[in-house]
């Protein structure tokens, strides 16, 4: 698709008017290649088309770069060859330890670019050792543990996202590790970041990621007999409905919903 | 009698304490328990310390085992203050997310918004287009909010040890920057003034009037407080060696601020990965080599010193700037609401509410979409840091291109830092882990989210 495509040039027949789940997503630029992580559903928030009304029903899906393609400009070169040679030296194989280098949005386009590596499960605390040790990575400092849940990225629906910044160059990089909802198992990077703890265990407590090897995995934020885990996608906000000057307030996710 | 399995730990099961003595402290009858313990003939305890406790910061549990009056473990308990703001902010737009973040740390609001606003621009690949008045505006009340949450610090702490004058003074100080909040944003806590795109509204006329009186208070604040903490004898040698946490466990435990850099390293983000214009201010980062409670104190009066001189360069810049815009120039950002002061308080502006009822249906119905719908945010996660008082402030934001944030996570420096507790108490007296918490400076609204 040339750069000054129509919108009519993105629906051509067989595509319905709200978006086709089957066509292919369009692309913003130069992320590629794109996964559908989700399909959203709704009478609001078409794309790639005039009609608004929704009575197209639209069917949109929502879709996520996982890798970038080389060079991936600046430092990240380099950094990303020297890991693999320390995971070489180490007897990781960089194919199996990560599964994709994202730099989103590319370097060359944005002075804001971020490093992400998709690190395969069972390697991430060796990733860790050789991007906290190595003189020429040295990223000594963890700044936490993040969970998302993607309900719809079947097969790895839980992510833990692990920000590291390494004082020594001022660079700072992500490493992303997912699992499947019905085997939720990361190793625990304590040993390698102790900092790393807490944030675990607030990851446990809120999305049910279990990480092995972790001193004390409990819960920290709910009590410990609470029931599930609150930041999944499944589990409900919550709320009741408010009167005010006698009209009624649904709660917050009753209310209509634009995404 | 105190078996391993009865340690106090915040995250064991239950201690099955059936056929331990237990005693309740309600106050004013301390004397009686401690005959009572003396009795018993046994010199290690488990103290459970807050949540409601006045000098745990709020709502800090504290689980300590004492021999007589050593600390042999020390466990925090969080959680007393969780509300699921980060659940919340799924729920509403991107816009209202502001409003939401404010309120996590609730002694520096202006850090959470900042950090957030940011993060949501660079997703909307707009990080270049915010004006530069509107990031003059941010660094001024970041800066301010800094010196009001380490006046916050260091009267809390010198309250905690007894020294209700040092409290005093520094509340008062602080009331003079909250005053400069309020005639900003309209509100002393809680602001939501910050908001992506830019800030809610332009600087009131006479601002530079009003710094320029609160600074000279602000200073004289400040001295007192020096004159009445540093050179005291009986505050030095509370706090000299109190607390101590070498560069090494700072590190490891990813303990950030300025108990980081009371270890020897001059590590601040304004400096290291500078946000909002940062690399144009000139300002110090104060170190220390001690890493003890007392250098924690030196460091912050001397960080208010630094953040006032930033103000004051902010000051400047925005009385060269007059008229230039504070919101970002496309309209399908910007929030729409001008908003103006009226008989009854701050609202929107009469010539805006002119425009859209009675002149222009496009506006109205702009004005309608932007704000019930809001605008849609491109797929993709950012992570943006701030230097926040208490340390490195991350957020953590992803979109799944809708009008709502599909995630918005805080790394909260006082929930990382409190981590460090166990390390720096144990091993010291039990007084000493007020000393100890003090200098960490936790604000549990920002630990529990």
């Amino acid at each position: 698709m040339t750069d000054d495509a129509t919108p009519d040039d993105v629906t051509p027949g067989g595509i319905t008017p709200g978006g086709d789940i089957g066509a292919a997503p369009t692309d913003p630029g130069h992320r590629k290649p794109l996964e559908v992580v989700d399909v959203r559903t709704g009478m609001f928030g078409v794309q790639g088309s005039g009609d608004t009304s929704g009575y197209g029903g639209l069917v949109h899906p929502v879709t996520m770069a996982y890798a970038s393609p080389r060079p991936y400009g600046g430092w990240y070169d380099e950094a990303v060859d020297i890991l693999a040679e320390v995971l070489a030296e180490a007897g990781v194989s960089f194919d199996a330890a990560i599964n994709g280098v994202l730099v989103d949005p590319p370097f060359a386009t944005s002075k804001y670019s971020e490093l992400t590596l998709h690190v395969a499960p069972e390697h991430l605390v060796a990733v860790c050792q050789a991007l906290r040790d190595d003189q020429d990575l040295r990223f000594e400092l963890s700044l936490g543990v993040s969970g998302v849940h993607y309900p719809g990225d079947v097969g790895r629906e839980l992510h833990a996202v692990y920000h590291l910044t390494s004082i020594t160059h001022s660079r700072s990089l992500r490493l992303e590790v997912s699992v499947p909802d019905g085997d939720p198992h990361i190793p625990s990077t304590t040993t390698v970041y102790p900092t790393n703890d807490w944030h675990e265990r607030e990851t446990w407590d809120f999305f049910g990621i279990i990480f092995d090897g972790h001193p004390a995995l409990a819960r920290i934020e709910m009590p410990d007999d609470w029931p599930g885990h609150p930041q999944r996608k499944d589990y409900p906000l919550g709320g009741i409905p408010v009167e005010y000057k006698g009209a009624t307030v649904p709660p917050p996710d009753q209310r209509r919903s634009y995404s | 009698m105190m078996q391993a399995q009865g340690r106090p730990h915040a995250t064991k099961a239950p201690l099955d304490d059936s056929g331990l003595p237990t005693f309740e402290a309600s106050g004013g009858d301390w004397d009686q328990i401690a005959a009572e313990i003396a009795e018993l003939g046994e010199e290690r305890i488990v103290v459970n310390m807050g949540p409601q406790h006045p000098s745990t910061h709020g709502v800090l549990r504290l689980m300590l085992e004492i021999d007589g009056e050593t600390v042999t473990e020390a466990r925090c308990g969080i959680g007393y203050l969780h509300t699921g703001i980060e659940k919340n902010m799924e729920f509403r737009t991107w816009t209202q997310g502001v409003t939401f973040c404010t309120r996590m740390d609730y002694l520096a609001p202006f850090f959470q918004e900042t950090a957030y606003c940011l993060a949501v621009e660079r997703l909307l690949g707009v990080a270049d287009d915010v004006p530069e008045r509107a990031q003059v505006i941010r660094v001024f009340l970041m800066e301010l909010n800094r010196v009001a949450s380490h006046l916050v610090c260091l009267g809390t702490g010198g309250n905690e040890m007894g020294a209700t004058t040092v409290m005093t003074i520094s509340f008062t100080a602080r009331e003079e920057i909250l005053r400069i909040f309020e005639m900003i944003t309209g509100l002393r806590m809680n602001h939501a003034f910050v908001r992506p795109g830019g800030v809610a509204q332009d600087v009131p006329a006479g601002l530079s009037q009003e710094f320029a009186r609160v600074e000279v208070e602000v200073r004289k604040y400040l001295k007192q407080l020096s004159d009445l903490m540093l050179a005291n004898p009986i505050f030095t040698s509370r706090l000299k060696g109190t607390g101590h946490l070498s560069l090494a466990g700072a590190m490891a435990l990813g303990v950030t601020g300025p108990v980081l850099r009371s270890a020897g390293l001059p590590y601040d983000v304004r400096k290291a990965n500078p946000y909002c214009g940062y690399e144009t201010y000139d300002f110090d980062v104060p170190t220390s080599t001690d890493a003890d409670a007392y250098a924690r104190v030196v460091l912050r009066l001397e960080e208010c010193y630094q953040s006032l001189k930033i103000a004051a360069q902010c000051i400047e810049r925005l009385e060269k700037s007059t008229g230039d815009p504070v919101m970002i120039a496309d309209k399908k950002i910007a929030w729409p609401a001008q908003l103006a002061i009226g008989t009854d308080g701050m609202g929107n502006s009469l010539d805006h509410i002119k425009e859209i009822m009675g002149e222009s249906m496009e506006a109205l119905i702009h004005h309608f979409k932007l704000v019930t719908e809001g605008f849609r945010v491109p797929t993709g996660q950012v992570f943006q840091t701030v230097e926040h008082p208490r340390g490195e402030l991350g957020a953590h934001i992803v979109s799944d291109g809708g009008t709502r944030p599909y995630r918005a996570h805080f790394r909260d420096p006082s929930f990382n830092n409190l981590q460090a507790v166990a390390l720096m108490c144990e091993g010291g007296q039990v007084a000493d882990v007020v000393v100890a918490v003090a200098s960490l400076d936790p604000v549990l609204g920002g630990v529990d989210r």
